[in-house]
């Protein structure tokens, strides 16, 4: 397969501008309670319905650390080759805001809990690296709810306090394709290690995006802006086409980029400025002096290790050479480690290669058009491995697996009985199909002499006579042979 | 029977065991005592009938064998106590009744005892004279012109005059031992952690420390083992088995080795603290204990560093006092803005403000380096000090302040000399160690001077005994006279 090449440059007045991108991803760590409290951490709940007395900061309240949301951030961690750090520290990062009800975010500044680690994707072009920076714990705040009144803010506390892991990437990004692969890449990775669940309508994966442009070739990066909490791929990479646009049209017009945090206003389909450097909050970091500095035994980092499942990269490994299959078939089947896990049991009960082949065409076109889950497919691994096997047997042949697959979805019986049940099953007696085939040549004299005098297109509509009349059910492959031994004698 | 309030706590203790008192006359004896010392302003808020309750279940249904037995003890209003008002001195705080209960206080009643009311204090435990309390300045019942300390200072006042039988306060820099000399009591400072602050309204959280004030050291060891222990909702709090400190108690105090550190000798110190300080020592070497001089060096860093480290720390716990959801807010502001300021310009006094805007300062950017984080390696060298020291003593025996306590209004508009009251103190707890100050003997004017003893951490066993050897020959009886009532 002949690889493209990389081409996302912004093509200005002056020359081509190449797109530099980091992001920092806010990922909320699939965790029973909060960070620093029992509070529950359940999505939906009514307005204030899971708030303590620490996430909501009354007098002489006191953090304790959430154990469980330790050590999923050691695992994500781990599943993105990162250092992790045995010793790192809690630091307030103190601003006003109403939903912020301590008035100070418990966050890692200086010393977060996982270091430098790293993140393969898989481009069009070839694998590319991307570096991760950090990966810190910190407390959500809560949520402002400014439509509900015309002259009253509502605020509900039940997401504050929950737990966040802040995983900033190096600015390695170049395009939105590579943000789209980026995102796609760590939601899998922590989905397969269960520790985060990735749903972006609920707000449990956001972004802020750092985007800055340089010609093509310069060495050293431009003035970066920071757009703030983009919520979903699209969007993110929206405002990046928007952002460098805007930043490539600024330079050609010799005007300076100001380092600054904007917002995208999804609607207008374009970045606004939110505060300037100079107007950017100086938060005060300092250790918070209610939480000791958090210290990790070796022994519990190597225990998450070796209890940690295997991961997309491995796995795909695995499939390439365990299953034969191709690099692109192996990537889009453990981009979900439910897909995965629904591939590997259809895999152990039937072909291989040709469950792969059919799993990325008809499941997933039906998934798609249904708007399900693999996890929710109508068609269990079961009986999807039944149908490929028939295929594979030479039992029907694709077009009638179609027509099973859609009986499937509708009465939920499983293939082989659909396939007795309706006659379906593949003529691929020889005798049989001979008779058959003889007799539609008899009838087509005249297209038989045609084709014996050169015209050898008609091979085609001897085909269709044949599957018209076994009602599709000749077996193609002999059909083929058979057709071709009876005309050339 | 003789009035039972200006016993010792101890006392009191084998008469409601022995049945000579009952909870509920104890405790009517105590209202008796609040209501005619009304001009010493200790209190914020009484819970007389909550108070008579309690002792009338406890007389209903004794239980002799706990620690304090129905006995009514006031606290300082920095403990949240559940559905009683809890101020913290500050107006911001005014109408701010807890759903919970301070570990500290529960422990407290779990021994037996319940509460009696709320003692003013310092707003939010900031300052030495209790005069910056929203509820107005305490009395020192040794003199109706002087403050009782703070910030404790309404604990160190109902103490002094029998209102309370025991009392516990906090201490931040020096809040439970300078207000304990100032009126003739005991105060002790346990090890950073040895209590729960889970509860207590936060002043500066790495130093924050509740402990006893008594009338006596056994009370003290009472107390102490009353309200100490490990509590998994205090990240800070220390895992360790609890202590008998009263049953404990020895005055044997032969070949211990006391630390006389130099630098505790500083200028314009009044000669009586001096020379109090030597009668200390006569007293601990006749009792056959070896003074040994010492050098804690970097102590005069101490009050510079401690007033970096106590802002910056009071200027975030106290970011949460924004009028939204509990508390006082203005009525006033158009926006979110103008609320919190005008919540906080109205809902606190002056010297938070300062204290906030120190903080604030000091954790800025572009100052953060020069105070903050060097204010955090003094204090290491601090620390450091007092480890290296400890490696060749027991104890360590200083003044507890440098003056006896000061007339009203003398240093409100000086917040330094104000706060040169807690050089002797603060160094303690920027190190985390426990300390005790007991009452020693009077200044020229008759008011009481106090000693201090630091131990090692989770040294609170030693510095009590040694307290308690001195206590029996230091011949100190605080005189106080009935002036107010």
């Amino acid at each position: 397969m002949s690889k493209e090449k990389f081409d996302y440059f912004i093509k200005g007045e002056k020359g081509k501008y190449e797109v530099v991108i980091g992001l920092e991803v806010h990922a909320q760590v699939l965790s029973k309670s909060k960070l620093f409290s029992g509070s529950s951490t359940k999505f939906g709940a009514d307005p204030n319905n899971q708030v303590s007395l620490i996430d909501s900061a009354f007098p002489g309240m006191l953090p304790v650390i959430n154990e469980e949301c330790v050590k999923q951030a050691v695992r994500t961690g781990l599943g993105l080759n990162a250092k992790i750090n045995n010793y790192s520290v809690f630091d307030r990062k103190n601003y006003f805001y109403a939903d912020l009800p301590q008035g100070y975010q418990i966050s890692q500044y200086k010393n977060p809990i996982v270091g430098e680690g790293k993140v393969l994707l898989d481009m069009p072009y070839g694998s590319k690296e991307i570096g991760i920076e950090r990966l810190h714990l910190e407390q959500d705040a809560g949520k402002s709810i400014h439509d509900m009144d015309p002259s009253n803010t509502y605020v509900d506390l039940n997401r504050s306090g929950i737990a966040l892991m802040e995983i900033v990437s190096k600015p390695d990004l170049r395009s939105p394709d590579e943000v789209n692969a980026y995102i796609k890449k760590l939601r899998s990775i922590m989905r397969y290690l269960g520790t985060c669940d990735g749903n972006m309508q609920e707000g449990s994966l956001r972004a802020d995006v750092n985007v800055s442009v340089r010609k093509e070739g310069d060495k050293n990066f431009g003035t970066r802006c920071e757009i703030k909490n983009v919520n979903s791929i699209k969007f993110m990479q929206m405002a990046i086409e928007y952002e460098a646009a805007r930043q490539v049209e600024l330079i050609e017009n010799g005007k300076v980029i100001d380092q600054e945090t904007r917002l995208f206003d999804t609607k207008k389909n374009e970045t606004r400025s939110m505060r300037s450097k100079e107007d950017a909050h100086d938060y005060r970091y300092f250790p918070d002096p209610d939480l000791l500095p958090l210290k990790l035994e070796q022994k519990l980092i190597d225990d998450l290790k070796k209890t940690l499942p295997e991961l997309p990269d491995k796995k795909k490994e695995r499939f390439i050479k365990e299953y034969g299959l191709n690099a692109y078939e192996a990537n889009v089947l453990v981009s979900e480690k439910e897909i995965s896990d629904y591939y590997e049991e259809v895999a152990k009960l039937s072909d291989k290669k040709l469950a792969a082949t059919w799993m990325m065409g008809d499941l997933f076109a039906m998934l798609n058009d249904k708007g399900l889950d693999i996890s929710k497919s109508p068609i269990s691994a079961k009986h999807f491995a039944e149908l490929v096997q028939s295929i594979k047997s030479g039992e029907i042949s694709g077009r009638i697996a179609k027509e099973v697959f859609e009986i499937i979805l509708e009465t939920g019986d499983n293939p082989k009985k659909i396939i007795e049940s309706k006659g379906l099953k593949q003529q691929s007696d020889p005798k049989e199909l001979e008779k058959m085939i003889n007799e539609i040549l008899t009838k087509n004299k005249d297209k038989v002499d045609q084709y014996k005098s050169g015209k050898e297109k008609l091979f085609g509509f001897f085909v269709g006579q044949v599957m018209k009349s076994s009602g599709g059910k000749a077996n193609p492959q002999l059909t083929n042979e058979i057709l071709k031994k009876l005309l050339k004698g | 029977m003789a009035d039972i309030t200006n016993q010792s706590l101890n006392e009191i203790i084998e008469n409601v065991k022995t049945k000579k008192v009952s909870s509920t006359d104890l405790t009517k004896a105590y209202i008796k005592n609040i209501e005619s010392a009304k001009k010493l302003n200790a209190f914020v808020t009484t819970t007389f009938d909550q108070a008579l309750d309690k002792a009338k279940q406890f007389d209903n249904k004794p239980n002799f064998d706990q620690l304090l037995p129905g006995i009514p003890l006031a606290v300082k209003d920095l403990f949240c106590t559940e559905n009683t008002k809890t101020t913290a001195g500050s107006n911001i705080l005014n109408n701010f009744i807890p759903s919970y209960e301070s570990t500290v206080t529960k422990n407290l009643w779990n021994n037996g005892s319940f509460l009696l009311g709320k003692l003013n204090c310092d707003e939010f435990a900031m300052g030495s004279s209790n005069e910056t309390s929203h509820y107005g300045n305490v009395i020192n019942p040794v003199g109706d012109q002087l403050v009782p300390g703070g910030s404790s200072g309404g604990s160190s006042s109902a103490l002094a005059a029998d209102l309370t039988p025991a009392t516990i306060g906090t201490d931040t820099g020096g809040s439970i031992r300078q207000p304990a000399s100032f009126t003739g009591t005991v105060g002790l400072k346990p090890t950073y952690g040895l209590c729960s602050r889970w509860g207590i309204v936060a002043f500066a959280s790495s130093l924050d420390q509740a402990g006893p004030m008594t009338k006596t050291i056994k009370d003290c060891a009472i107390m102490l083992e009353s309200m100490s222990g490990f509590d998994e909702k205090d990240s800070t709090s220390i895992n360790k088995k609890k202590e008998q400190y009263s049953k404990n108690l020895k005055d044997n105090i032969k070949g211990l080795k006391i630390g006389i550190p130099k630098e505790y000798r500083v200028d314009n110190m009044p000669k009586e603290v001096d020379e109090l300080w030597e009668k200390g020592k006569k007293i601990l070497k006749d009792l056959g204990a070896q003074l040994i001089d010492i050098s804690l060096p970097h102590t005069k860093y101490a009050l510079p560093t401690y007033y970096i480290v106590a802002p910056a720390e009071a200027s975030s716990n106290l970011a949460r006092y924004d009028g939204v959801r509990y508390g006082y807010r203005s009525k006033q502001g158009k926006d979110l803005i103008e609320m919190y300021e005008k919540t906080r310009s109205e809902g606190f006094g002056d010297e938070v403000k300062r204290r906030i805007l120190i903080g604030t300062y000091v954790l800025s950017s572009g100052y953060y380096d020069a105070y903050y984080l060097k204010a955090q390696k003094v204090r290491q060298l601090i620390k450091k000090d007092f480890d290296d020291s400890f490696t060749k003593i027991d104890a360590i025996l200083t003044p507890s302040t440098p003056s006896s306590a000061f007339k009203i209004g003398e240093k409100t508009n000086d917040p330094v000399s104000m706060y040169l009251n807690d050089i002797f103190t603060v160094p303690v707890n920027l190190a985390g160690l426990p300390a005790l100050s007991m009452p020693a003997g009077v200044d020229k004017q008759g008011y009481p001077l106090g000693l201090q003893l630091i131990g090692k951490a989770l040294d609170e066993q030693k510095i009590l005994n040694i307290g308690y050897a001195f206590e029996k020959n230091c011949g100190f009886k605080n005189e106080i006279k009935k002036w107010w009532s």
